[in-house]
């Protein structure tokens, strides 16, 4: 598992990226109310605005930690958005990417990193 | 405002051991929600009972000979009209009309006592001294009381078993009670759409009682997210948000606070600020008025969200004031201000998020039914 600054979690799956938030961030967030997730076989950019959540409290973005295609997105959420307070970092992922260039995700944080830099 | 310089309420200390989390809100360090989350919190006040920290709201005992009659000179509002150990809502209106802050005015007998809004106590109170005190009335700002709520269905049973005499109040009752042994002002009366109380309580006895009422099963606390969005469901206005001084009082929806007898005709009518205005919108209509407002889909649509007549195109004919998730709705809920012509319940809107004109209805309000107890 990886990790962005944003608070996503990334986890491979042979040619694909899953992608969710982490608990980090769904705590800070509180109670997620709604969730719209991007069309499945659009080609995204690394920072375009993919999701949007929103929380009791706020709306907030989701930005695409990679270049590639969403293959796949979790509709699960979107009729219960409660899931993501649940499972973030499991039942509650937002989306799959078919992504070229693996290496990529060689400059995202591990999970040690990332435990440093959220209590930093 | 550096947080070094936030103001603490006496249960500061009860709010962290309580596991709060903290928040600036109108100068004060404020509970915005506890373990529990905003979602459960919400739910809990509807289903049980909720124990809210109002002590940053300014407490303020006006005295006098015909200190009622002075207050008119400021609302336009039946003062004089309120019976003892009855409560009513008011607003302070400006020149133009508009609303400066809204509070509750309670005949407590030989003094009127008043409860305005935290973010504007310091204005109030100017506002108060700089008219009532040349007219004979003592003005005085109580910092000696903390202000608990105590909310929903399980309160009057959470409350009574402290004090049984408040069983017997009715909303808007005030009453002068003695709880674990000290003078508590009492209202019957909230910010919930539930029933509920809201009692004034000296400092030193404020963390004893908070501890009584959580205590009781069915009470838990309740912070200022879960607040808010009580209050937007009971279609209540957040001043600042859903009204504000450049507003006036028909405008905002709320002409039912306005009382016949300080209307054109009345035996009192017009004789607070802006009452040209006032009294010339009751009589002839405005051209925009606050809704409530029921997003179809399940985004919130937030403060501020454009809303427009047609899917597309067209002038923007008003905007969201509050708005967010309704927990016991189950869905997005709001209050805005649209053109006249566009309030009625069931008028189809578009409001602008992120872009996208999302479909949106009028609708009554409250969003939920009330549950005061008459």
């Amino acid at each position: 598992m990886k990790y962005t600054e944003e608070h996503e979690w990334l986890q491979v799956e042979g040619d694909l990226v899953v992608v969710g938030i982490t608990k980090h961030a769904a705590e800070q967030l509180g109670d997620v109310v709604f969730v719209e997730l991007p069309d499945t076989d659009t080609e995204v950019a690394k920072d375009d605005e993919v999701v949007v959540i929103e929380s009791v409290k706020a709306a907030s973005d989701i930005l695409a930690p990679l270049d590639g295609e969403i293959v796949e997105v979790n509709e699960a959420i979107v009729e219960d958005p409660g899931k993501v307070n649940e499972d973030p970092e499991g039942d509650a992922w937002f989306f799959k990417m078919k992504v070229e260039d693996m290496s990529v995700m060689d400059d995202y944080m591990d999970e040690a990193a990332y435990k440093d830099f959220i209590s930093s | 405002m550096a947080d070094d310089d936030l103001m603490k309420t006496v249960l500061f200390e009860l709010h962290l051991e309580l596991g709060a989390k903290m928040v600036p809100f109108a100068g004060y360090e404020m509970p915005v929600q506890y373990p529990m989350g905003v979602l459960k919190e919400h739910q809990h006040c509807r289903a049980q009972a909720g124990l809210f920290d109002v002590s940053h709201m300014g407490q303020v005992v006006l005295s006098g000979n015909d200190v009622a009659l002075a207050l008119e000179s400021l609302v336009p509002v039946n003062v004089v009209g309120l019976g003892e150990g009855r409560q009513r809502y008011a607003f302070f209106t400006n020149e133009q009309g508009g609303i400066e802050d809204d509070l509750m005015i309670a005949n407590r007998g030989d003094h009127l006592f008043v409860v305005v809004n935290a973010a504007c106590k310091d204005a109030d109170l100017a506002l108060m001294k700089g008219a009532l005190e040349p007219k004979g009335i003592t003005v005085s700002l109580i910092e000696d009381r903390s202000l608990l709520a105590l909310q929903g269905p399980g309160a009057e049973a959470a409350l009574a078993a402290l004090c049984p005499a408040v069983a017997d109040m009715k909303f808007m009752d005030v009453a002068t009670v003695s709880i674990l042994g000290v003078e508590c002002w009492v209202s019957r009366s909230g910010y919930t759409g539930e029933d509920g109380f809201e009692i004034s309580v000296p400092n030193e006895k404020a963390v004893d009682l908070a501890r009584a009422l959580l205590a009781d099963e069915t009470v838990e606390p309740i912070g200022l997210g879960a607040r808010d969005s009580l209050r937007l469901e009971a279609g209540l206005c957040l001043y600042g948000q859903d009204m504000d001084g450049g507003l006036n009082p028909v405008e905002a929806s709320l002409t039912w606070a306005i009382q016949k007898v300080r209307r054109t005709g009345g035996d009192r009518a017009g004789g607070f600020p802006g009452a040209e205005v006032i009294l010339a919108a009751l009589d002839n209509g405005v051209d925009r008025q606050r809704v409530g407002l029921r997003p179809e889909g399940r985004a919130p649509m937030r403060r501020d969200v454009a809303l427009f007549a047609d899917a597309e195109g067209g002038e923007q004919i008003g905007f969201v004031t509050s708005g967010g998730f309704g927990p016991t709705v189950g869905g997005p809920v709001a209050m805005g201000i649209v053109a006249d012509g566009l309030h009625t319940p069931g008028t189809q809107l578009w409001g602008d998020v992120r872009g996208k004109r999302m479909p949106v209805q009028v609708a009554e309000l409250p969003f939920v039914p009330a549950g005061f107890k008459r």
